[in-house]
């Protein structure tokens, strides 16, 4: 899926310091893109820094040895804990939007951000800074002119959505391969890579959080009644419309956020799939939303370590992990809260 | 103690309301007076305007000509309460009773505002009122058609409505429920507020009504339902006779 040939930083050759930062790229620019292949090598050659300790041989052995060490040996490298701090966040914060995602029918709307953001991200890489940061404006304005177009051309928000999804999406490629300065790798940035996020992009996310967690706070009650009655709270003088903006910018904000561990693609079934388990789960929103950041979390940090001792891609273990309860949770339905 | 029981005195008036809807005409000339302290019933075939009419009212449809005046009745402070068909409410939205009616206070709090123990008290005299506050934490997809019609009423009073507009509420409602119904909607009718209530059913509610809207598109009849369930009325509604009960 190469590009173009890694040339600049080593930045995006394999992967490993898609997101920048400056240990990421050390790291990655010699080893790959995942942990365990430099465990292949052993932890010192990797961190540096670390007690020598021999490479993990499985899950079986290892557990055997260790089950601690299964859990605490990856924490003692900085990426480990970054990419821990950033699993959790996306664990509970894309799970919490996903459950207005969910119940107001905004998966297609969710997807089309993930992916219009794409072009702000290259912009980052061009300008070099962090393309988290360069991510959000891009997500803000398309979160926006979706409204905007489906109220001023008269059109049904699928198409505008449809529209501006690919044609974004188509932007952002273009970007890519007419650059000459910079190289992306695309499975990286349609998959993510928690393991190579930068403490930039852990200070972004945390900045991001702190902002989603308050507006949804604030704003709950008027959320609440516009995604349930939206002619009844149209009645009453709400400006409906103005609520819909902050939803889908606190949704473009959590993408933001999202894409750096899952990528794309897949941030959609970080925002889907948890909150969908929840809804089997809980019956009232709050609880689905609490719920749905619960089993996020877990999915998120299970398939991080998932990645890092058996050589998998962060983003579609953390997808199958979240997908597997989901599973277990739709065969065996049954309501544990109110 | 609170607003829930407060007297009212808004009023009405419609003068020449005519709304186009995708180029053919959803009302024409529509012109009728509400006085507070009204019931009145708004009866008329299916595409008859009952909705649109009160969607006009609530400013949800632009109205090309006439006009549509409420006095004493503040808008922006949620003085006008729409209780919504059935199909236009996300059922799939997972709220439970108190939450609903709770929701009613959000013109009261603004943006940044949120609930506090005096909303919370409102909240639960409202469900009392109705005699809901036994089923406050029950979803809203667990009640009944009747019971879910009485929480959107307690949410009209937790956001202090003097205007109520309900369309289509006894659709799916049993006749016990209904009853019930009629009886909040009377005791709120007497209080001074203006209700409007849109109904297919004729036979078991018309003489319920303080006053009756005969509306196809236009309005056919509109005075105490006595004199204007007519068989003339009914023929020009329904192209066909229809026969009430309790007529001669």
């Amino acid at each position: 899926m190469r590009i173009a040939p890694a040339v600049v930083w080593g930045l995006v050759s394999r992967g490993g310091a898609f997101w920048g930062g400056p240990e990421a790229n050390r790291v990655n620019s010699g080893y790959g893109p995942r942990a365990t292949r430099f465990l292949d090598t052993g932890f010192r050659q990797y961190d540096g820094t670390g007690p020598p300790k021999p490479g993990p041989r499985g899950l079986k052995g290892y557990c055997a040895d260790n089950m601690i060490d299964f859990l605490f040996a990856p924490l003692e490298y900085n990426f480990m804990v970054r990419a821990l701090v950033g699993s959790v966040l996306v664990g509970v914060m894309c799970p919490l939007l996903g459950a207005y995602v969910v119940t107001r029918n905004l998966a297609f709307i969710g997807d089309a951000l993930a992916h219009a953001v794409l072009p702000g991200m290259v912009l980052g890489f061009m300008m070099g800074i962090n393309p988290a940061l360069a991510a959000v404006p891009t997500g803000v304005s398309v979160a926006m002119l979706v409204r905007v177009l489906g109220r001023r051309a008269g059109l049904s928000s699928d198409t505008v959505i449809g529209i501006l999804f690919a044609s974004m999406f188509a932007l952002g490629l273009m970007m890519m391969s007419l650059s000459t300065t910079i190289t992306v790798d695309v499975e990286d940035l349609l998959l993510g890579q928690i393991l190579a996020i930068s403490s930039t992009g852990i200070y972004i996310s945390l900045a991001i959080t702190g902002l989603v967690i308050l507006g949804l706070f604030v704003f709950h009650h008027l959320l609440l009644f516009t995604s349930f009655d939206p002619v009844g709270s149209q009645v009453i003088g709400m400006r409906t419309h103005v609520v819909d903006y902050v939803l889908l910018v606190l949704l473009a904000l959590v993408i933001v956020i999202g894409i750096q561990a899952a990528g794309v693609v897949l941030v959609m079934a970080m925002l889907v799939i948890p909150a969908a388990t929840a809804y089997l789960l809980a019956g009232r929103f709050v609880n689905i939303m609490l719920t749905a950041a619960a089993l996020g979390t877990a999915a998120s940090v299970t398939g991080l370590y998932l990645s890092f001792h058996f050589n998998l891609p962060a983003g579609p273990a953390m997808t199958l992990v979240a997908t597997g309860v989901f599973l277990l949770v739709a065969t065996f339905r049954r309501r544990v809260f109110a | 103690m609170n607003s829930v029981t407060d007297s009212h005195d808004a009023s009405m008036s419609l003068q020449d309301v005519t709304v186009e809807l995708d180029g053919y005409m959803a009302l024409n000339n529509v012109t009728f007076d509400v006085d507070a302290g009204t019931l009145m019933g708004v009866v008329g075939p299916n595409g008859a305007g009952k909705s649109t009419l009160f969607n006009a009212i609530a400013g949800l449809l632009p109205v090309r000509q006439g006009s549509v005046t409420l006095r004493r009745v503040d808008l922006h402070r949620g003085e006008l309460a729409y209780v919504p068909q059935r199909d236009s409410v996300n059922w799939r939205f997972p709220v439970n009773v108190m939450d609903v009616v709770m929701m009613g206070r959000c013109c009261r709090l603004g943006w940044f505002r949120r609930p506090g123990r005096k909303d919370r008290e409102l909240v639960k005299a409202c469900l009392c009122r109705v005699g809901l506050w036994d089923q406050r934490t029950a979803s809203m997809t667990e009640l009944s058609g009747g019971q879910r019609q009485r929480v959107f009423v307690a949410r009209a009073l937790a956001q202090e409505a003097s205007v109520l507009l309900l369309d289509e509420a006894f659709s799916g409602v049993d006749v016990g429920a209904r009853e019930g119904l009629v009886e909040v909607l009377q005791a709120l009718r007497d209080e001074g507020r203006i209700v409007l209530l849109a109904t297919h059913d004729l036979n078991n509610l018309s003489r319920r009504f303080d006053q009756v809207l005969c509306l196809n598109r236009h309005v056919c009849a509109c005075g105490v339902p006595s004199q204007v369930l007519t068989p003339a009325v009914m023929e020009e509604l329904y192209g066909f006779q229809l026969a009430l009960d309790g007529e001669e």
